[in-house]
């Protein structure tokens, strides 16, 4: 016992090895912070120098042209419009009914409640090319046959984004404590009339949050598209669900396979574009939560 | 008063049962991709035996004397994804260290925002950062033999690193979060300093949170498609030389979609061979994740 306490312990173990190890460590752990925003920042402004000059009205006007300075993302602005619409007024509201079901009315001892749980999380980390095959093999061929149509794109986006949505919707729907409910339910309302009433408004918050995170995500994914027809010349904008598009991640990736310099370029001054939409999505996500996270 | 009670719970049915199956709907997916990946796979596996398949040496199905030995696209697969964890697991293991044990509490609230901000990246936004920026880098200030070319496989693990760490700082913190304060407590009364309550306390409290966010890291990187893409170049290649080219599975099958397969050709089958590899893959490794992850959950909630 004595050994424990006896002082030439301590200023043994507070010696100058000890010091120097407690500021390595530090030094390593900031620096990992530091070293991951620069060059997370380091990406950004690539393209910002890069694309800056070559941003104008003109290139968002243009249709894409064979001659690299003459190139523009309208079409692709409007197949990537096309897109997110499909995914909004698909996989938002059957996300959060699902989200509202797993949470309010789910039994979680049955057996296929359970199950429909554990495939969402998995279906949360599915590759996202998958989506495209899974596209491909029953959407665009075989089973339903639309062809490479936006239709197709947007509904194979919005499977993709689906766990995302019922994932963040479930968290905002627990958030809200029971005693809510409750209430209603004393008060003499339905279980339909207390969840619809006083649950969601509640979640409201949480459920725009995962919301405006999934709609990014589809904005910026390109993968899927791959497989679905997406990568085409295409110089006109959609006219409806059965039309061919184009997509702006898509764009990008056409103009970056290119060797001119000149469609690098184009390349980065349409990422800017990209960038700008999803970045101030996802900021104007956090900060929802953040502004309206309650605390009960 | 009675029959609208009575019309009210009929309503109150119907709408259970909408969003029943709006929650069933997930399951129809799963089936879905399993039996799109399965149908043209078990064609395909009927034409080209799984021997071959596993072991073959040579990837070359869209050619005229079609070999198809899927070990190259694998080895690049592993490659790329070893040469991202190498960059990710250590920076995004000390990473959220810094924001859980040392950060203030203000640099805290400003440095978990930005990263959570930047995890929403484009990834075809890296592709382009690893082919115009990294690459030439590295061409330029390469020490050692023969400088990587165009395509190679060491720009696009490097940015793939960089990629995931967003994710594998942002789920290892959450589970060193998770840790107790007593603990923390515990540890400094006896005397141990930030450094041995990090190291020996709070990280092997939340190391099964910890591992789960590199698995689940290294499950986005297997399954990357655009990064490798466009920066790894399309040439299936069996060898772990980090400068050549390299195709993986997941570019295999992007490029494989844009070149418009007949329906009911080898190529088009070949496109859900390689899916329901990459998807096997994945799969596997979700699982060990979620199953981590749940057991931190139970220790500590």
């Amino acid at each position: 016992m004595s050994a424990v306490t006896s002082p030439d312990l301590l200023t043994s173990r507070r010696g100058w090895w000890h010091r120097t190890r407690e500021g390595l460590f530090r030094v390593v752990v900031t620096g990992s912070v530091i070293i991951g925003l620069v060059v997370l920042i380091t990406l950004i402004l690539q393209s910002l120098v890069k694309g800056w000059p070559r941003l104008t009205l003109d290139f968002i006007t243009s249709f894409p042209s064979s001659f690299p300075d003459r190139a523009g993302i309208q079409s692709a602005i409007f197949g990537t419009l096309w897109l997110v619409a499909i995914v909004f007024v698909t996989a938002i509201p059957i996300g959060v009914g699902a989200a509202i079901y797993l949470e309010e009315f789910a039994d979680t001892n049955t057996w296929y409640n359970r199950l429909i749980d554990v495939v969402i999380q998995n279906l949360a980390a599915v590759p996202s090319i998958v989506y495209g095959i899974l596209g491909l093999g029953f959407l665009s061929r075989g089973f339903l046959h639309l062809g490479p149509v936006v239709l197709t794109a947007g509904l194979t986006l919005s499977l993709l984004v689906l766990p995302v949505v019922i994932i963040a919707s479930r968290e905002a729907i627990r958030a809200v404590p029971s005693s809510i409910l409750d209430g209603a339910l004393a008060l003499g309302a339905t279980p339909w009339q207390g969840v619809s009433r006083q649950v969601l408004p509640a979640a409201i918050p949480g459920i725009a949050t995962g919301s405006i995170l999934a709609v990014s995500r589809a904005i910026g994914e390109a993968a899927p598209l791959l497989l679905l027809g997406a990568l085409q010349f295409i110089t006109f904008n959609p006219t409806g669900l059965g039309s061919s598009f184009t997509a702006l991640p898509i764009q990008i990736f056409n103009w970056i396979s290119r060797p001119q310099e000149g469609f690098h370029v184009a390349a980065a001054a349409a990422i800017i574009v990209l960038l700008g939409i999803t970045l101030l999505m996802n900021a104007v996500a956090i900060w929802l939560r953040k502004r309206f996270q309650q605390q009960w | 008063m009675g029959l609208e009670a009575g019309r009210g719970r009929y309503r109150e049915k119907i709408i259970v049962g909408v969003l029943f199956l709006c929650a069933a709907l997930s399951v129809v997916v799963t089936a879905g991709i399993v039996v799109a990946l399965l149908m043209p796979s078990i064609q395909f596996f009927t034409a080209v035996s799984p021997v071959e398949f596993f072991t073959g040496r040579v990837w070359s199905p869209l050619f005229k004397n079609a070999q198809f030995g899927v070990l190259p696209l694998l080895s690049g697969t592993l490659t790329i994804t070893l040469i991202a964890a190498v960059v990710c697991l250590p920076l995004g293991l000390f990473a959220a260290i810094y924001l859980s044990e040392y950060a203030a509490q203000r640099t805290r609230a400003l440095v978990k925002p930005i990263l959570e901000i930047l995890a929403g990246v484009p990834t075809v936004v890296y592709g382009f950062f690893a082919l115009t920026f990294v690459t030439p880098l590295l061409q330029r200030h390469w020490p050692f033999g023969n400088p990587p070319q165009v395509f190679n496989a060491l720009s696009a693990g490097l940015v793939m690193g960089i990629m995931i760490l967003p994710t594998v700082a942002s789920v290892s913190e959450d589970a060193m979060f998770a840790v107790p304060q007593s603990l923390r407590a515990g540890a400094a009364a006896l005397g141990a300093t930030r450094f041995e309550v990090s190291t020996r306390v709070v990280v092997p409290a939340a190391l099964s949170g910890i591992i789960a966010a590199f698995v689940l890291g290294i499950s986005r990187a297997i399954g990357e498609t655009m990064i490798v893409l466009i920066a790894a170049g399309g040439t299936p290649n069996l060898t772990l030389n980090p400068t050549k080219a390299m195709q993986t599975m997941t570019a295999f099958i992007g490029a494989a979609g844009l070149g418009d397969q007949a329906t009911g050709s080898i190529g088009y089958k070949t496109i859900f061979a390689v899916g329901i590899t990459l998807f096997a893959m994945t799969l596997v490794m979700n699982i060990i994740s979620i199953r981590l992850v749940r057991r931190y959950r139970e220790v500590y909630d």
